[in-house]
């Protein structure tokens, strides 16, 4: 049973069937999923979910997809951390991570693939595909596995073996595509027009956005039925920005929080800032890049929600920042050394970025913020691995570790303070 | 036959020229405007193409050449992180 009852398009507001489509055939706007929020009122109360399982799957009801077509890793529900070394290293009097490194595949794309491949059971696919450069490709792997369906991912012939290894140990069809990342864009497009598979981000699009919407519900129900002040999320294609800004809105609109007024702010890498650069140049049309990022989880030069994206950031008074290569490794390291989270490149520019804001004023201290953290960092290792400590190396013998110990520390070694 | 779906992004240097009446007149392919939005600075459209496919490929390909980007009209990029 869903409460979804058609697809919409976002410009001109024509209604489509529920069927595997994804832009308007008159002005070819992005469809979304349109829902009875009546219905949802009636059927889903705070007590309701509370008694649910601990994963999306509490938020059934709001998610487009009949729950008996799940493929139930255990994605989602996952903490929502108060940060107080962070805030204290930031500047902000109160800091919330919203950790989804713990998601099964170690990404928050386990919640766009969760409903991505209900929906894609339901309509009776027997292939998923996609084209990533690794936290989408794991979880569709991943996710494929676990329900027995054919799988097909789609990855640029350089990328690093450790993202490689993440989706192929899952088993699916891994084709590397030799030529650019637009070659490899204009390929699946074609493929997708061709082939009898629900490909994750093109013909099942408007329903695997939704799962995003997961992460506003869970932010809102782990602070105790409340919208915080102000949100700080990556973006890349910008879907799940926009996504987290619906979910609270959504609650709302069913009974469940009083009107959000949070400020939605956005993170990008400067090597990949579409968004940021139109939202500094106060336009909604940005002009598409060429990513050059360690940050390859956000280099989405051409964002399909970049407008959404921007004319949001207006409608919540919200804004947009970008960092470094340099200031995104700092992030990733205070994250961790702060409040023990190993987070991703993206989790760097997100903590790099909220530090920026902060720092500017655009965040002000007293503003309730909540950060978050999409992937794990063990994904994109290569990024610190040289910038870490050096461990100390010594024979095994205590006045050995006691000479290393006051050299790397500077100061006589006694009893611990 | 074949019918494409593009955005075509371009800088001020080019909003004085009639971008998709000379493609529609240079190529035979059928222009069909479904949103723009040209201002004094930049201009964004977005188009459906129909012809053959050689003859899109070949009038985006002419876009390219005068400096207009060319992207797929909805999607943005597949490629994902």
């Amino acid at each position: 049973m869903t409460f979804a009852h058609a697809l919409k398009c976002r410009e001109c507001g024509r209604e489509y069937p529920l069927n595997p489509i994804f832009s308007c055939e008159f002005c070819f706007g992005p469809l979304e999923v349109a829902y009875d929020y009546d219905g949802i009122r009636g059927a889903m109360t705070r007590d309701s979910i509370e008694r649910g399982p601990t994963s999306l799957w509490r938020y059934a009801e709001l998610l487009p997809c009949d729950p008996k077509y799940k493929v139930d890793l255990g994605t989602g529900y996952t903490p929502l951390i108060k940060a107080d070394r962070l805030a204290k290293a930031v500047g902000l009097d109160t800091l919330w991570i919203k950790n989804d490194t713990v998601n099964p595949t170690w990404s928050f794309k386990d919640r766009v693939v969760s409903v991505a491949i209900a929906k894609a059971r339901e309509f009776g696919f027997e292939a998923m595909a996609c084209a990533s450069t690794g936290n989408l490709a794991n979880s569709v792997a991943a996710h494929a596995a676990g329900a027995g369906m054919d799988c097909y991912v789609f990855i640029p012939d350089d990328l690093e073996q450790g993202k490689v290894v993440g989706s192929a140990i899952y088993n699916p069809t891994l084709v590397m595509v030799r030529g650019s990342y637009d070659d490899v864009n204009r390929l699946c497009t074609e493929l997708s027009m061709a082939r009898p598979w629900a490909f994750v981000n093109i013909n099942v699009r408007p329903y695997y956005a939704e799962g995003s919407r997961t992460l506003g519900y869970e932010i809102a129900e782990q602070l105790g039925w409340r919208s915080p002040d102000h949100i700080v999320a990556p973006m890349a294609s910008g879907s799940m920005y926009t996504k987290i800004w619906k979910g609270l809105q959504e609650f709302h609109k069913v009974g469940l929080i009083d009107t959000p007024h949070t400020r939605m702010s956005g993170a990008q890498a400067e090597g990949c800032s579409p968004i940021t650069t139109a939202f500094e140049k106060h336009t909604l049309n940005f002009v598409p890049q060429k990513p050059n990022t360690i940050a390859r989880s956000l280099a989405i030069g051409n964002p399909a929600d970049g407008y959404y994206a921007l004319k949001q950031m207006q409608e919540t008074n919200g804004g947009a920042e970008m960092v470094n290569d340099d200031e995104i490794v700092e992030g990733i390291k205070l994250l961790a050394e702060t409040e023990g989270i190993f987070a991703e490149t993206a989790g760097g520019v997100t903590i790099g970025c909220l530090k920026k804001m902060v720092a500017s004023g655009f965040i002000r201290r007293d503003e309730e913020t909540v950060a978050v953290i999409s992937g794990g960092g063990l994904k994109t290792i290569e990024a610190v691995a040289d910038k870490v400590v050096e461990p100390l190396r010594v024979p095994a013998n205590a006045s050995a570790f006691d000479e290393a110990l006051r050299e790397r520390q500077g100061a006589p070694v006694g009893a611990r303070a | 036959m074949a019918t494409k779906h593009v955005r075509l992004t371009y800088s001020q240097q080019l909003i004085k020229e009639p971008l998709v009446y000379n493609m529609g007149h240079q190529f035979a392919v059928v222009t069909d405007v479904r949103m723009a939005d040209v201002g004094p600075t930049a201009g964004f459209v977005i188009l459906e193409l129909t012809g053959e496919e050689d003859e899109i490929e070949r009038a985006l390909q002419w876009a390219r050449d005068k400096g207009v980007r060319v992207d797929e009209a909805t999607l943005g990029d597949i490629v994902e992180g």
